[in-house]
């Protein structure tokens, strides 16, 4: 069935994206153009309701109620993989701030130290 | 001081001995006054401790270079590493850990075999000789880990994890580690591979004492290392 190809095409291209590094320009453009395809889409599904079952007729599920929960299941898992990305990188922020701060107290403490001679 | 017994030598001020610490108050003090018979320079990372070990690495005589949050052993060895470069009179590191399960003799055996033979890196491992028991559990664990290692760098190692490491300058100039928790261990190898400097292994002894068996790395934490490791 369509569907099967579709759910699976888009769980690879979602693997591929986990594999490779974050190219930051390139991957908002393309969460722009998926925003725009989505508010299209929506829309659409609000004025002809009947479009998302023959949509889903299509694609070989039985409901439009079901694409939308297959649709959302793929969402879930791009945001799960995005926020993941995200903390990867905060986290290694963090941790250059950190070390910057630790480096720079640990001079200041040395040179302080210096400063005040010795009994 | 006043006058007291000279020591039979001078400790060695051009290696640097950095101890990434976390929560280890009840041993640290003792670790670093054994190490600073033989070593002027005593790095002590302390990541965001809470049991005031800090304070007491600072009172025994270490350095001590302070993350103001936990970030992780790798991030600590780091930093370490940074803290000691930029000191021009640093031309070995040894990382050693806080817990005390190593042996200063290994430390200096290792420097001495690096001086003597040029060479840049030198790794301990416990599987050379049969000194070492760690229990079969962390046996398969560790082996597990050097397989990893094995597979993923172009050295050969018997022990990939093993804290005691004795790094030339040139050799940690070149490396930046970014795994934070554990498998920096791994990282650590991956880059110094990558160097391309020579490098050996030596023989050491840990000592496993209730202690450290207690602190060990738990069979649950090899899992987040392999998944570290393999989701980057």
């Amino acid at each position: 069935m369509w569907i099967q190809i579709l759910l699976i095409a888009a769980i690879v291209v979602l693997a591929v994206f986990m594999m490779r590094r974050t190219g930051a320009d390139s991957h908002l453009a393309i969460r722009r153009i998926l925003m725009g395809l989505f508010v299209i889409a929506a829309v659409l599904s609000v004025l002809f309701p009947q479009w998302l079952s023959w949509l889903a007729q299509l694609v070989g599920v039985g409901r439009g109620t079901d694409l939308v929960l297959y649709a959302l299941i793929v969402m879930f898992l791009a945001f799960v993989y995005t926020q993941y990305r995200r903390n990867v990188q905060l986290q290694r922020q963090l941790t250059l701030l950190s070390r910057k701060l630790a480096l720079l107290e640990a001079e200041q403490a040395t040179d302080s130290a210096d400063r005040t001679p010795e009994k | 001081m006043p006058a007291t017994v000279p020591p039979p030598h001078t400790p060695d001020r051009r290696a640097w001995v950095i101890i990434p610490l976390y929560n280890e108050a009840s041993v640290i003090a003792g670790v670093i006054t054994d190490l600073r018979r033989e070593f002027t320079h005593i790095v002590c990372v302390d990541d965001g401790s809470s049991d005031g070990s800090a304070r007491i690495a600072a009172e025994a005589g270490a350095h001590l270079v302070q993350h103001p949050v936990n970030l992780g052993q790798g991030a600590a060895l780091q930093t370490g590493i940074e803290y000691a470069l930029a000191h021009p009179d640093c031309d070995y590191l040894v990382t050693f850990d806080a817990d005390g399960q190593h042996r200063i003799e290994d430390a200096l055996g290792m420097l001495a075999m690096a001086r003597s033979e040029d060479i840049a890196i030198v790794f301990g491992s416990r599987f050379l000789d049969d000194r070492t028991d760690p229990g079969w559990v962390k046996k398969v664990v560790l082996k597990t880990a050097v397989w990893v290692t094995n597979m993923t760098t172009s050295l050969k190692l018997t022990d990939a994890h093993n804290g005691l490491r004795v790094i030339r300058r040139d050799a940690a100039e070149r490396i930046e580690i970014k795994q934070d928790r554990m498998a920096h261990a791994t990282e650590i190898v991956l880059e110094l591979g990558r160097t391309g400097l020579p490098w050996r292994e030596y023989p050491v002894e840990l000592l496993y004492t209730d202690y450290s068996k207690a602190k060990g790395q738990s069979v649950l934490n090899s899992v987040n290392i392999l998944v570290d490791l393999v989701v980057r």
